[in-house]
């Protein structure tokens, strides 16, 4: 099989699975106060060291969760709440149009139930987010802004955001901001301190870890109100049984992912412009989409004029090659890119694209493969798709 | 050779794809999103398209070991089926949505892309015999034979067409569910029209037509004995709801003759009006042989599960027209006429059209 599709999920590494089972073979809460949960607690505070360090955070600024999704309406919830309840009139959100449904989502049900107005902002052709339109949205609402979001890196389209910057300009208006940088971490340098950000998403299984188990790096002077009430394990922000085995795998797994970005980014990016150029030559009429240099190592984006994308997807798995057409409803269709509509895509581009991603095994072979089967199932799908017009 | 199965997430097309693997057909299990948001039609587990039957349909193809994908069909589900049903009535006709949806979007849509995509055939649970020899015949199951519903495929879809389960009963479909672990095995068979999630035809029509008040007037009298909402409401053999002000002359019970939009009148009149002896229909579609150019003795079936009666047949250009031997009540312009061989294999379709009038 041909996977390409690490963003989706990247294989665990065999040292992250090899410390889970270890750890998962060990009885103990956390929370208990004999030996074995000593024990466990202690593993569970090492892990919290070894990602803090890794990720330039202080170990008590590392919230574990359940994952990314959870660490991202804490964020942006549990901000929203928290800076609402000391200022009543602050309840205006600023992210951006090309955000993960994680925090989109969350952002739209803040409009739609809690009353929040959203200052949504815009992207270029490239996905890139602009630092002087978020300097123009705090000038005019400064004062009322619980926080701003915007992600760290595009999981669709791999366009890295100039999050520093970003981070900058809201801190001039002493106004939190949170980045989702699940698909960031190993992939490109991340620092939480030196970035500027108050708070940072993490997610354990796309970087070698399991999923199920993820982090946000939340700023100790940042106050956020818990989603999940409980045994308040995680500094009274979150409640529930700390996963000991799955803190001490993502834990693993960061430390390798971060340590091994800079080699881990060259080799990857060589075989994915290798992929790029290839398709390029064995599709010409191909748009590739994103920005071309400020982008995810193992990214490809492209949308192939005159298909669709879930009619290349199922040609291609047919071939045993796994790759992504962006989000699916919850019945599994497959839905038009809201980033590429962003972006400036029409309906018809953003239903034409297909993304493949590259991560720790991927090889050339797999590569190849791509290449042999694509020609004919773009032939096919263009087929396909003529159908479409009126009858 | 590769086939699509389409699947509901039902008993029948459950074991149609398990039969096809089994034939030897290299299956992809296809789940057709018809709805334009899946929340919003139906919510029980009795009809089509809601995400407990996209489920019920992967799960089905993960237990038969097939690839599975939802295709999103509720654009041209909408415009080919919905709009489509509502047309139809708003022109005084009564549709047949299940086999619009055939003749439109499962062998037409769905195979046409099936086809430009590399596959050589559509597989779905219908209960219908379609042998070696290209003909359409009843199922063996006389109470769940679909045949009718089917009888608008031409040629060419029926060529690229299999129906596993025409030798089966439903109750053997479902014992054979259950042997092969499929979770579907009892669940109940889906009836109504999958798009009215409650079943309510006329609310589902007065929400998209509107209320158009007019009169219904007795056929014999030419007087105005009532008034209704909508003349969409009605269907040709109707007798409940027409609520009449003052009981008919001969004091006999009144039943819709016939709708006529043009002047939004509902024509009602006694039970032996409505019978008919000739049928004329259009946009025929003949594949139960070459085309008659004389006409032809048959049987005619003239609604989903009506009766059969014996007629005589004509085929010309773009029409159809039946001489029935025994005249037939409640005709509905819009429903298709079948004309069937009877043959002990199975009855077979020789062709359909478009009843008018």
């Amino acid at each position: 099989m041909a996977y390409l599709d690490h963003a989706a999920t990247t294989p665990m590494l065999d040292e992250a699975l090899a410390a889970y089972v270890a750890t998962a073979r060990e009885v103990g809460n956390a929370s208990s106060l004999h030996a074995a949960g000593r024990r466990a607690r202690r593993r569970v505070e090492e892990s919290r060291e070894r990602i803090a360090a890794a990720l330039g955070a202080r170990p008590s600024e590392v919230v574990f969760t359940g994952g990314g999704t959870e660490s991202d309406n804490l964020a942006v919830k549990g901000i929203f709440w928290a800076r609402r309840d000391v200022v009543p009139g602050r309840s205006r959100v600023v992210s951006s149009a090309v955000e993960h449904h994680a925090v989109l989502d969350a952002v739209d049900w803040l409009a739609a139930h809690e009353g929040a107005e959203v200052g949504w902002l815009p992207v270029d052709g490239a996905g890139r987010l602009d630092p002087d339109r978020l300097r123009d949205e705090l000038a005019a609402h400064g004062d009322r802004v619980a926080l701003v979001t915007a992600m760290w890196a595009n999981n669709e389209v791999g366009t890295v955001q100039p999050v520093a910057e970003l981070a900058a300009v809201a801190a001039e208006h002493r106004v939190p901001f949170h980045t989702d940088a699940i698909q960031a971490v190993g992939q490109v340098p991340v620092d939480f301190a030196a970035s500027g950000v108050s708070a940072l998403t993490v997610t354990g299984h796309k970087l070698g870890g399991p999923t199920g188990v993820g982090a946000l790096l939340l700023a100790r002077d940042v106050p956020a109100t818990p989603l999940l009430h409980g045994g308040g394990q995680e500094r009274d922000v979150r409640s529930g049984t700390l996963d000991t085995a799955g803190i001490v795998a993502f834990a693993v797994a960061v430390e390798a992912a971060v340590k091994g970005q800079q080699e881990y980014a060259a080799r990857v990016a060589a075989l994915r412009d290798d992929l790029v150029r290839r398709v390029r030559e064995a599709v010409p009429e191909v748009i590739f989409n994103g920005d071309p240099s400020d982008r995810l190592p193992g990214n490809a984006h492209f949308s192939f004029p005159g298909c669709e994308g879930d009619a290349l997807l199922l040609l291609l798995d047919a071939q045993n090659i796994a790759c992504s057409t962006g989000s699916a409803c919850s019945a599994g269709v497959a839905q038009p890119s809201h980033v590429l509509i962003a972006m400036g895509a029409d309906h018809d581009r953003a239903r034409s694209s297909l993304r493949f991603t590259l991560g720790h095994t991927s090889t050339a072979a797999e590569v190849d493969a791509l290449i042999a089967a694509l020609p004919t199932a773009v032939e096919r799908a263009r087929r396909a798709a003529a159908l479409r017009g009126p009858r | 050779m590769r086939v699509l199965a389409a699947m509901s997430g039902g008993v029948d097309s459950a074991v149609a794809a398990a039969r096809a693997v089994e034939a030897g057909y290299d299956v992809t299990g296809v789940h057709l999103a018809l709805a334009r948001n899946p929340q919003t039609y139906r919510t029980g587990a009795r009809g089509c398209c809601t995400l407990e039957d996209s489920r019920d349909a992967r799960r089905a193809a993960d237990v038969i070991g097939i690839p599975f994908y939802v295709w999103d069909m509720a654009e041209r589900f909408h415009a080919d089926v919905v709009d489509d049903f509502v047309a139809e009535y708003a022109a005084g006709r009564t549709p047949n949505p299940c086999l619009r949806c055939n003749e439109k979007i499962k062998f037409a849509a769905v195979l046409d892309r099936a086809v430009a995509l590399g596959f050589d055939a559509v597989v779905t649970g219908h209960h219908a015999r379609l042998g070696p020899d290209g003909l359409l015949r009843r199922s063996v199951d006389l109470a769940k034979d679909q045949s009718y519903v089917l009888a608008v495929l031409t040629r060419e879809q029926l060529d690229r067409s299999i129906f596993p389960l025409g030798d089966a009963t439903k109750a053997q479909v479902r014992d054979e569910a259950a042997r092969r672990g499929l979770a579907v095995a009892d669940k109940p068979d889906s009836h109504d029209i999958c798009f009215i999630a409650d079943g309510d035809t006329r609310g589902f029509l007065a929400e998209r037509l509107g209320e158009a008040p007019g009169d219904v007037v007795d056929a014999l009298t030419g007087a105005v004995v009532g008034s209704h909402r909508g003349a969409y409401q009605y269907t040709v053999g109707q007798r409940r709801g027409l609520h009449l002000d003052r009981p008919a002359p001969d004091g006999r019970p009144r039943y819709v003759l016939s709708i006529t939009p043009t002047t939004n009148t509902v024509t009602v009149g006694p039970a032996e009006a409505l019978e008919v002896s000739q049928v004329r229909a259009t946009r025929p579609v003949w594949t139960g042989g070459s085309r008659p150019t004389a006409p032809i003795e048959c049987e005619v079936q003239l609604r989903a599960h009506g009766d059969v009666v014996p007629a005589a047949v004509t085929l010309e250009a773009d029409t159809l027209r039946a001489e029935l031997r025994r005249p037939v009540r409640g005709v509905a312009a819009g429903q298709a006429i079948v004309a069937y061989r009877p043959d002990p294999a199975g009855d077979v379709v020789l062709g359909s059209a478009t009843i008018t009038g």
